[in-house]
């Protein structure tokens, strides 16, 4: 999609289903996308929607019913982990193991493939990496609960960065932090992006911090692929009923300016059936897409 | 919002402290607010800040190793009446006619404050007539009442159903069926749509503006969502280290904020617009374990002064309506500007503002 850019991952009609034979629930509708060399795409959408799960059977951590995902033009095995793709989770408290130093949980994925010559290069590359996260290296002595909330979140970006990943799915890894505290995170996060070039999938349901960390963003629902743009597109012409209710739901930290969706939106009585929905481009952009009927496509005004 | 409305609520100098593995933390450090009948008052800070644990002092439902210091809750129940010290009232007292009768707290996590192994109808025929003695099927008949006021479709089929079958935002509106069934006077809603997203997020504040407008409620916001406190309160407090560290109404606060801490906080939002580095305030909040020296806040304070780091600022008067604690609102501190980038967009709010309201 973006042109300057290789491709980095290419997720192609994924698919993915929950519950016993038989009786089992699609969660994720052929889903397609790219996320480019240095890329952030960014992935919203409500709680169900199916933004954690398409993260989860990136990494591997769940097998997809269908589709195929590429990385770095080679088909991956459902299922199959790679160094090169790491994962920074929610809880930085429960994605911690609280028995193991610091040192030893940033140094893990290092020993699982024998990453280094000695004891030295070992301790020296842990304590790097902390540095760069703004850690000290003499707490990679320290267990995760003498850590705060934020602290934790950096011990959690070592563990992915130390791996050199190219691309790091980020799965609402501000979510549980405090207000001060979000906004050094997401300064970190941006540093890492400019100086090392990886590729991120930022998955979040907060749109403004999307907004600000994202060069394309994704919009999910019902575990369809609704809509994607880079920011100013869809925040400056969002055309799905779905991303403009979402939207004009963000409250405004403006007491007088308080936009309000028209109408609140409801799959079942809006009468759109997101089956019948091909990708359409949305006016002269091509990066600006929409899924729709050709009908809902003259009648959003997404041919302008 | 009216100035003339009788206060409802006064909170004078709260005080207390948490034992905890033999260290003492001081998390509410003399906190003072007032609100009036009908009003909206939102609290605002990060975790540890004290905006939850000075509303639980309210409904006498502290944790066991809490310790008041000192203070007074002053409430006035019904309009006119003499208002009670609930710091002093008794436990069974404080059950039969405050807690969940009086005043009704709404929760952030939905699915942990019903119980997932009851029907949502008989949770809300027992939460009546556990205040009020009247039969049961005059209990159902409410229940089906409240269910419809906030907003659920097919009452009488859904009063069998069970909180798992539900949608979090359905879950949310049962919850505050739930604390409207004894007709409160005072709601306080903890986080109310933290655990929810944007599109339901936005449903449910406006079903409590409504219901508020209907009922004529006060209702106490504790948050710490920006957004969501210029949506709906009237007045705002700051807390920070187990201190309201400014106060006003929502446009004193967010057109004229004073206290850096209310500027970080302000500026760490990300305007849709400018794709500079972020502002974030340094640090981390301090662990009250340690009686802080000086201003709580001044470590983390990039135009502390001096004086910040030796005595605790008093709360300065800017207007009528608003107050912030930070020396540079003494006449003898140095004149401090507020950071650039928030002053223009304070601007861009207010030109927004005035072509909004035109």
């Amino acid at each position: 999609m973006s042109d300057e850019k290789k491709t980095l991952l290419k997720v192609e009609g994924l698919t993915m289903k929950f519950g016993p034979r038989g009786r089992q629930n699609t969660v994720i509708h052929n889903v397609s996308f790219e996320i480019g060399e240095g890329e952030t795409f960014g992935l919203v959408g409500e709680s169900g929607s199916g933004k954690s799960t398409i993260g989860r059977c990136i990494i591997g951590l769940y097998k997809p019913c269908g589709g195929s995902i590429r990385f770095q033009g080679e088909i991956m095995e459902p299922g199959e982990m790679r160094r090169e793709i790491q994962m920074i989770f929610q809880d930085p408290m429960a994605s911690l193991n609280p028995r193991k130093k610091v040192g030893d949980i940033v140094g893990a994925g290092l020993d699982i493939h024998k990453l280094y010559k000695s004891r030295e290069e070992r301790d020296e590359l842990i304590g790097s990496i902390l540095e760069r996260v703004g850690l000290s290296r003499d707490q990679a002595n320290r267990y995760p609960a003498q850590f705060s909330g934020g602290q934790r979140q950096r011990v959690g970006i070592a563990r992915a960065l130390i791996m050199n990943p190219r691309l790091i799915i980020a799965d609402e890894c501000i979510a549980a932090l405090d207000a001060s505290i979000q906004a050094q995170i997401v300064n970190l996060i941006r540093n890492i992006q400019r100086e090392t070039g990886t590729s991120f999938l930022f998955i979040s349901h907060d749109l403004s911090m999307v907004r600000y960390l994202s060069d394309r963003i994704g919009v999910l629902h019902r575990g369809f692929l609704l809509e994607t743009g880079k920011p100013d597109e869809l925040f400056g012409h969002p055309v799905h009923p779905y991303t403009r209710n979402l939207l004009s739901s963000i409250p405004s930290p403006n007491p007088i300016v308080q936009l309000h969706p028209e109408e609140h939106y409801d799959y079942e009585t809006s009468g759109i059936v997101y089956e019948n929905g091909t990708w359409h481009t949305v006016g002269e952009s091509s990066s600006h897409l929409v899924l729709c009927t050709d009908d809902e496509y003259v009648k959003w005004g997404a041919g302008k | 919002m009216s100035d003339t409305a009788e206060v409802i609520l006064e909170i004078k100098d709260l005080d207390i402290s948490f034992r905890s593995s033999g260290e003492t933390i001081h998390a509410i450090r003399g906190v003072n607010m007032t609100m009036r009948r009908g009003e909206t008052m939102a609290i605002v800070g990060e975790s540890g800040s004290g905006k939850s644990v000075t509303m639980k002092a309210a409904m006498g439902i502290l944790p066991d190793n809490a310790v008041i210091n000192g203070g007074s809750v002053l409430y006035r129940m019904e309009s006119g009446s003499e208002p009670v010290d609930l710091l002093k009232a008794d436990t069974g007292w404080l059950r039969d006619n405050i807690r969940g009768r009086s005043i009704a707290m709404v929760f952030q996590d939905p699915m942990t404050s019903l119980n997932p192994t009851m029907s949502i109808g008989n949770q809300l025929i027992s939460a009546i007539r556990s205040h009020e003695n009247i039969s049961r099927s005059e209990a159902s008949g409410r229940a089906v009442e409240l269910l419809e006021e906030v907003g659920i479709t097919d009452p009488v089929r859904r009063m069998r159903q069970y909180p798992h079958e539900f949608s979090g935002g359905m879950r949310q509106r049962i919850v505050i069926a739930i604390a409207l069934s004894c007709n409160p006077s005072l709601l306080i809603c903890d986080e109310p749509t933290t655990a929810l997203d944007v599109t339901i997020q936005d449903r449910i504040l406006d079903l409590i503006i409504s219901l508020q407008q209907k009922r004529s409620l006060s209702v106490i916001y504790i948050t710490h969502n920006l957004g969501v406190v210029a949506r709906v309160a009237d007045y705002v407090n700051v807390m920070y280290a187990g201190k309201i560290i400014e106060t006003g109404t929502i446009f004193d606060v967010f057109y004229d904020p004073r206290h850096p801490y209310t500027w970080g906080l302000l500026s760490a939002i990300p305007d849709g617009e400018s794709s500079d580095e972020l502002y974030s305030i340094p640090g981390t909040p301090p662990v009250l374990s340690e009686e802080p020296v000086g201003d709580a806040f001044a470590p983390r304070n990039p135009y502390a002064l001096e004086i910040d780091f030796k005595e605790e600022p008093p709360m300065f008067p800017i207007s009528e309506t608003h107050a912030a604690a930070t020396w540079l609102l003494d006449e003898r501190a140095p004149k401090v500007e507020r950071p650039r980038e928030l002053n223009e967009r304070i601007e861009k709010m207010k030109r927004e503002a005035s072509e909004y309201v035109r």
